[in-house]
């Protein structure tokens, strides 16, 4: 295939069905109207053409070159904008879509409005030094985000992050988790969108100019100024997006400039996609009854798109790439889920999306979620089922918990958090570290690693035994002053996200007024609730340093733990998610923004684990926690769906953006043959949807395979594996946490 | 209401029958396989004293699981027929609620099973360790002619059956153990599938915390060619074998 591109002007929306969307933004109803559902199986689908391969051979050896170095190269002079670069190509004769983030593939870009630190930091560990200039501008001219939230945080909050009890917070980085709807670019077109952006704006031309309708004037003339460079950007590909897309190859063409434009303007913790297959799925499927298309020219097309959100690359840290284990851009894409009048929203396109897991091989990115209901077409459900066995590289959400509260157009950002696409948007938080709450409880406030106080200070428990009444009423009072503390860092935080670091092209993709949530979040969950049954029904006696400080427990007798379908245990986690939100929600919040809460640490487990001291449960200082919602390592011995059922108790209701579970399995443990094994992950995923479970990361692979692949990585360059909310490659992956996946239960039988 | 020795349960998926199923493993085996990867079952002491409604309301908690995968209750062990009459009113409870049913035994109880119980049964899954009876005795330390039997009782009774084999480099895959096996099981009508499992030493770790001697001390996991070569012998013979 050489050329698609249409000999002469067509009408962009010839054939499409529908009203409403015509006469306002509403790519939502446009999908209803003219969505073909798929009911059939994947023998439909195409594999890699020759081009494909070798386009995909030619990134994949830079990969292995960058892999190498840390990074490939750096622009280290450029701040990036939507038009900072000239444009880039992989290989401009063999490219269907285009567009990089600099004037080369894999070359990072500096966005320094974030954070001027870690611009500088991440440039120094690759050998870059940041242009002087640049230094001069955002040290003298221009302030940063970073900047701003040292300028309004205060002494507790200070304390509270340095003890790491708050912890990962977007105060020196892109906020991230915000997803335009960059289809929108795509249907009507950029001009159309800067019509309806002044249309917004309009509305305040009457209204008084307090702060807020500044503010909200503001971010519309910068929105409308952001379209324009997106117009800009892709003018200098050659394409005019200030039209409507015509055909297919131009809908994903205009549909990835936009999410191009955001991604070279935004270094976002998680720069996520959206629901977008089903929508192209409409393009693509015109096209095919037109005869412009073969089924392996639309697979192709597809194909590059995700070669080329394969290649999103962000300049950060080695630290902050070690707690996330590699290079996470969180490029979740969100597949399949049901229509609320009952229609599946499973398209042919959404089986393509998949396919690029067998035809590019596995990969970590794009983050291919699938939205999960039980009345999802069998011949989808078998096929997602057979791509898990097969590469490991899909997670699922529940679309039964998704689709009453926030509609049939969700997408999800990061790893779970819900979004309805270009109506809301989120205020990122990370998240909170229970586990060691409950400790400052135990010490009045003091930390139990430094010894300093951070907490509020009260007398530290007393006696020889511990007495769960007690123990519960201190950590609800110090859960009291955690959410406090968290959220008024988060205000700050967001404050001057808005101020320094404004997602202008992504908001411009909203529409206004948008809804905001407040994403809080929890770590530990797992070993607080363990915890805490010790005490209740076992015996648990501190152990006192010489200052007074418990630095350890002594437990004697048995007690239940969370993740075994035990009531006793999970009942208690199920309560502390609840009580945790309750205290969130009387926090006032910056913007109003509706509190959420996670219980999702992607792969920072293993160093809030680190930072945490001895607990009641038996582990021991330094130890990993189990990653997000997951059961305590190795005490879910009632097997892989009793440890689902526990976690699908947690209430959704206290925590809307999110519960992650983690679950590995041998291929053995799901049956004795292929076709049972697909049968039966079917069937796990229909009963854990059914039992309220919200999302699954399904790894299916042998231990000795991984333990092969810690001592031979350059054997398993696509190893992926599923991590709390996101995959990655494993052998990018430090040893340490390695050896934390390989610990984890692997639900093995034989 | 009959009391019975549970030493544990869980939730698996796909290996002890059809879809995700609450596993039930009873205490007590008079069988002392070399290869047993359950050694804390052996003893009826080591279990916990529960009564069949007991069993029942953990059983109920899964019933839309069950529903959902195409699953069900297996009971195990141990030996579930060490206590026929626990496990037959297990069974039969099961069976009135119309859940799934399966019984993991070695067949050297068999007589211990009424034909009423065994209506009650869904799928048998009968362990035959070895068909050489000295293999046989020197694997489990007892007599091959009961397993025998009760397969062919099976048969009459048309209850459905898988029929589990065990190869353990060296003890059990002698060719004319497998053929001899193989040759046997292919005259009974009502098995469905033949398991071949490799023998594995997950169970290692446990005979050192009880303190007993691990015999297969040594013993290699069996190749994919062995683990090929012993399946083939029974799918020459017509058999499904997985």
């Amino acid at each position: 295939m050489t050329t698609m591109v249409a000999p002469e002007r067509l009408d962009a929306w010839r054939g499409f069905s529908g009203h409403r969307w015509r006469h306002g933004i509403d790519v939502h109803r446009f999908i209803l109207d003219n969505v073909t559902p798929y009911q059939g199986d994947g023998n439909f689908l195409a594999g890699p053409t020759r081009r494909t391969t070798g386009l995909w051979e030619r990134v994949a050896d830079l990969m292995a070159v960058e892999r190498e170095r840390g990074i490939l190269d750096a622009d280290a002079a450029t701040p990036s904008t939507i038009t900072s670069h000239r444009p880039g190509y992989i290989d401009r004769e063999h490219e269907l879509i285009v567009g990089l983030q600099t004037d080369a593939p894999l070359k990072r870009a500096i966005m320094p409005n974030g954070g001027l630190r870690m611009v500088e930091n991440g440039l120094a560990a690759y050998g870059y030094e940041l242009d002087e200039r640049v230094r001069e501008i955002f040290t003298t001219y221009r302030k940063t985000h970073n900047d701003g939230v040292f300028d309004a945080y205060t002494p507790r909050i200070r304390a509270a992050r340095k003890a790491g009890i708050v912890t990962g917070l977007p105060d020196a980085y892109g906020r991230g988790r915000i997803i335009g709807d960059y289809r929108r670019v795509a249907l009507y077109g950029v001009d159309a969108l800067i019509a309806a952006k002044e249309a917004e704006k309009a509305t305040l031309d009457d209204v008084l100019s307090s702060a807020e309708v500044v503010r909200d004037r503001e971010e519309l003339a910068e929105q409308i100024r952001a379209l324009r460079e997106l117009a800009t950007m892709a003018a200098g590909y050659g394409f005019d997006v200030a039209r409507p897309a015509e055909t297919g190859r131009e809908a994903i063409q205009w549909l990835y400039l936009a999410y191009l434009a955001a991604i070279k303007e935004q270094n976002g913790a998680a720069m996520s996609l959206g629901r977008t297959s089903t929508f192209l799925d409409v393009y693509l499927d015109r096209d095919l009854r037109e005869g412009r298309l073969t089924e392996v020219q639309a697979q192709e097309l597809v194909d590059d798109l995700v070669i080329k959100l394969r290649m999103v690359r962000f300049l950060r840290t080695p630290e902050y790439d070690a707690l996330f284990s590699g290079d996470p851009t969180w490029v979740t894409e969100s597949i399949g889920g049901m229509a609320r009048d009952g229609r599946p929203l499973v398209t042919r396109t959404s089986f393509r999306f998949l396919q690029t897991l067998y035809n590019l091989g596995p990969a970590p990115e794009p983050n291919l979620t699938v939205l999960w209901s039980p009345s999802l077409p069998d011949g989808f459900k078998r096929f997602c089922a057979q791509a898990s066995i097969d590469t490991s590289a899909i997670q699922y959400e529940s679309d039964e918990l998704l689709r009453p509260w926030s509609g049939d157009d969700t997408a999800i950002a990061c790893c779970v958090s819900a979004t309805q696409v270009g109506k809301s948007m989120q205020f990122f938080g990370a998240r909170v570290n229970v586990a060691k709450a409950l400790l400052y409880a135990l010490n009045g406030g003091r930390d139990e690693v430094s010894g300093e106080q951070v907490g509020p200070a009260s007398d530290p428990v007393s006696g020889d035994v511990l007495s769960y009444e007690d123990v519960r009423e201190r950590f609800d009072r110090m859960l009291d002053w955690l959410a406090e503390t968290y959220v008024d860092a988060l205000n700050v935080i967001h404050y001057m996200h808005d101020k320094y670091a404004y997602e202008r092209l992504e908001m411009a993709l909203h529409d206004y007024p948008v809804k905001r949530t407040m994403a809080c979040g929890i770590a530990g969950l797992s070993v607080a609730a363990d915890s805490l049954a010790a005490i209740r029904y076992a015996t648990v006696r501190p152990v006192r340093d010489e200052t007074g400080l418990i630095v350890d427990y002594v437990t004697e007798g048995r007690f239940p733990t969370y993740g075994n379908d035990d009531d006793r245990a999970d009942a208690i986690a199920t309560e502390l998610v609840h009580a945790f939100m309750q205290k969130l929600r009387r926090q006032p919040t910056y913007r109003n923004a509706l509190h959420t809460q996670s219980v999702l640490t992607i792969t920072s487990n293993v160093v809030y684990g680190k930072h945490t001291g001895n607990t009641p449960d038996g582990r021991r200082a330094g130890e990993p926690f189990a990653p997000g919602a997951n059961p305590m390592n190795g005490r879910d011995s009632h097997g892989l769906m009793a440890a689902a059922l526990s976690v699908a108790k947690l209430p959704y209701d206290d925590a809307r953006d999110g519960i992650s579970l983690t679950a590995s399995t041998a291929p053995s443990g799901l049956g004795r043959t292929p076709a049972e094994r697909v049968a039966n992950l079917v069937g796990v995923l229909d009963a854990y949807t059914d039992a309220g479970g919200f999302h699954l990361n399904v790894n299916v692979l042998n231990r000795e395979t991984l333990l092969d692949a810690m001592d031979h990585p350059e054997k398993y360059p696509n190893l992926t594996i599923r991590v709390s909310g996101y995959a990655v490659n494993f052998v990018k992956l430090t040893r340490e946490q390695q050896r934390d996946v390989i610990n984890r239960t692997f639900h093995q039988k034989v | 209401m009959t009391i019975g020795s549970v030493h544990s349960w869980d939730l698996s998926i796909g290996v002890d029958g059809p879809g995700t199923r609450l596993v039930l493993f009873t205490a007590g085996c008079p069988l002392r396989c070399q290869y047993c990867a359950n050694p804390d079952t052996w003893q009826r002491r080591n279990g916990v004293e529960t009564s069949v409604e007991e069993v029942m309301t953990r059983v109920r908690r899964y019933r839309r699981l069950f529903d959902a995968t195409g699953g069900g209750v297996t009971i195990t062990g141990g030996e579930p027929l060490l206590q026929p009459a626990f496990t037959g009113e297990v069974l039969r409870a099961c069976a009135a609620e119309g859940i799934h049913t399966a019984l993991d035994t070695s067949g050297f109880l068999g007589a211990r099973a009424t034909d009423e119980m065994l209506a009650d049964v869904g799928l048998v899954l009968l362990d035959i360790k070895s068909w050489n009876p000295a293999t046989y005795r020197r694997v489990t330390g007892k007599e091959l002619v009961p397993t025998l039997a009760f397969a062919e009782r099976l048969a009459r009774l048309s209850r459905p059956t898988w029929v589990r084999f065990v190869l353990v480099p060296g003890l059990t895959d002698a060719p004319d153990n497998v053929e001899g096996l193989a040759d046997f099981v292919a005259t009974l009508p009502n098995v469905e599938r033949v398991d071949v499992l490799a023998y594995h030493r997950f169970g290692a770790a446990k005979y050192a915390e009880l303190g007993l001697p691990y015999r297969l001390e040594g013993v290699a996991e069996p190749t994919d060619e062995q683990l090929a070569t012993a399946r083939n012998a029974f799918a020459s013979r017509g058999l499904v074998v997985t």
